[in-house]
């Protein structure tokens, strides 16, 4: 089996592998520019003009405004530099994740508590499509 | 001649070093963590080594995709502190040996690993945590460090194997500087977790304790876990233990284990800790 197809059998995660990094270049960097307060500044004051000055596809771009966190993975964003426009919106990366498992925070943070996700059911894309 | 006489693994969790930074360190959801590190800090108050290694990875601060060497290696007189998007942390600027980096880029690549050469370098959370676990807050480290950077973001990252043999090349390099030196090595991340996607909050106490167990019992069994099964067994982040073999490369083949934690959670991870000695 390709490498990528094993990757690609890992549910419910994506993989940064070269798609992702190509495709997502120009995403990442934008999030990049969010490392200093001046930017986020002016990120926060104009969002569309900020994201504009950079060469995405307006998919991604869209992802980016409505923050959706799983889309901005799937069109080649990296959770490191996603993070970046979490920590410019004042989330922590435990909020950002239970948005992206789909779980309010609490139910979350109550699951890590417990132990965490367990690795059982959720090792391939099987085994979540047989639980439904 | 320096010598390696012992190994430290820990996870780096961000939020770990937030805690600190904002006094939190006794509250009932972190006092666990800490008082886990309490017997290691002394430890190494003890040991007081003469500088240290550090093995981390950067997580989109110095490095973006512009650049994404696999190996690097901290040359400087001084790194500064990285704002990873929340300010930087309050934490003292970290001072280098660049004699002793120079003479590992020298060692390293003559024996064929070709180590990226830094002079400009801002570390963060990767590398500042660990030193903040061991060390407390002072107000200057207390010995010099040296960055050891790896690429654990950008497939494909270097495998297990590579890296314990990187240990292995490091090692020699430490033994053939010519100064009477105490030198410790660092692996840090890990252990299970997943910060992406609807999987987040994985995580697997199994793979990780026997992970822990094998750093002494079989550690070449370790350098066979491909890519794949980190992925899979312990969550997308999980990928980073293979740092942790970077550490175990450049110890001995029969080492003590003198200290172990593991705790369950901090934030969306799982913690773990182990101190390595060599017996000699």
């Amino acid at each position: 089996m390709p490498i990528s197809d094993a990757y690609d059998d890992i549910p419910g995660t994506f993989v940064f592998d070269y798609r992702q990094a190509r495709t997502g270049y120009h995403l990442n960097m934008f999030c990049m520019s969010l490392m200093t307060a001046e930017n986020r500044a002016a990120f926060k004051a104009d969002e569309r003009a900020y994201l504009d000055k950079w060469p995405m596809t307006e998919d991604q771009k869209e992802s980016i405004l409505v923050r959706d966190w799983n889309r901005m993975l799937e069109l080649g964003g990296n959770i490191y530099f996603t993070s970046k426009i979490a920590a410019t919106d004042g989330l922590s990366f435990q909020q950002i994740a239970a948005i992206m498992s789909g779980v309010s925070q609490k139910d979350y943070a109550d699951m890590m508590l417990q132990g965490g996700r367990p690795v059982d059911g959720n090792r391939s894309k099987a085994e979540w499509k047989k639980r439904g | 001649m320096a010598r390696i006489v012992a190994g430290i693994a820990t996870s780096h969790v961000p939020a770990i070093g937030a805690a600190i930074d904002s006094g939190r360190t006794q509250e009932p959801y972190w006092k666990p963590i800490f008082e886990g590190y309490e017997r290691s800090k002394e430890w190494i108050a003890r040991e007081k080594p003469d500088a240290c290694i550090v093995v981390y990875n950067d997580h989109a601060s110095t490095f973006s995709l512009d650049i994404i060497p696999t190996f690097a290696i901290g040359c400087a007189d001084e790194f500064g502190i990285a704002d990873e998007g929340w300010g930087r942390r309050p934490v003292p600027n970290v001072k280098g040996h660049p004699e002793l980096a120079w003479h590992i880029v020298q060692s390293t690549v003559l024996d064929e690993f070709d180590i990226t050469i830094v002079n400009r370098l801002d570390v963060d959370h990767g590398l500042t945590v660990p030193l903040s676990l061991m060390f407390g807050q002072p107000e200057s480290w207390p010995c010099p460090i040296i960055p050891l950077c790896v690429n654990v973001i950008v497939y494909p990252v270097p495998t297990g194997h590579r890296c314990y043999m990187l240990g292995r090349a490091i090692r020699k390099a430490v033994e053939s500087f010519d100064k009477d030196m105490k030198i410790m090595i660092f692996g840090t991340g890990g252990m299970s977790h997943q910060l992406q996607g609807e999987r987040a909050g994985l995580i697997n106490k199994e793979f990780d304790n026997r992970f822990l167990d094998n750093l002494t019992k079989d550690p070449d069994a370790l350098t066979r876990i491909p890519h794949v099964e980190y992925l899979r067994e312990t969550g997308s982040e999980g990928i980073e233990m293979v740092m942790w073999l970077i550490m175990r490369g450049a110890l001995d083949e029969d080492v003590r284990e003198v200290r172990r934690f593991y705790h369950v959670p901090a934030s969306n991870c799982a913690v773990g800790h182990i101190i390595l000695e060599n017996r000699r």
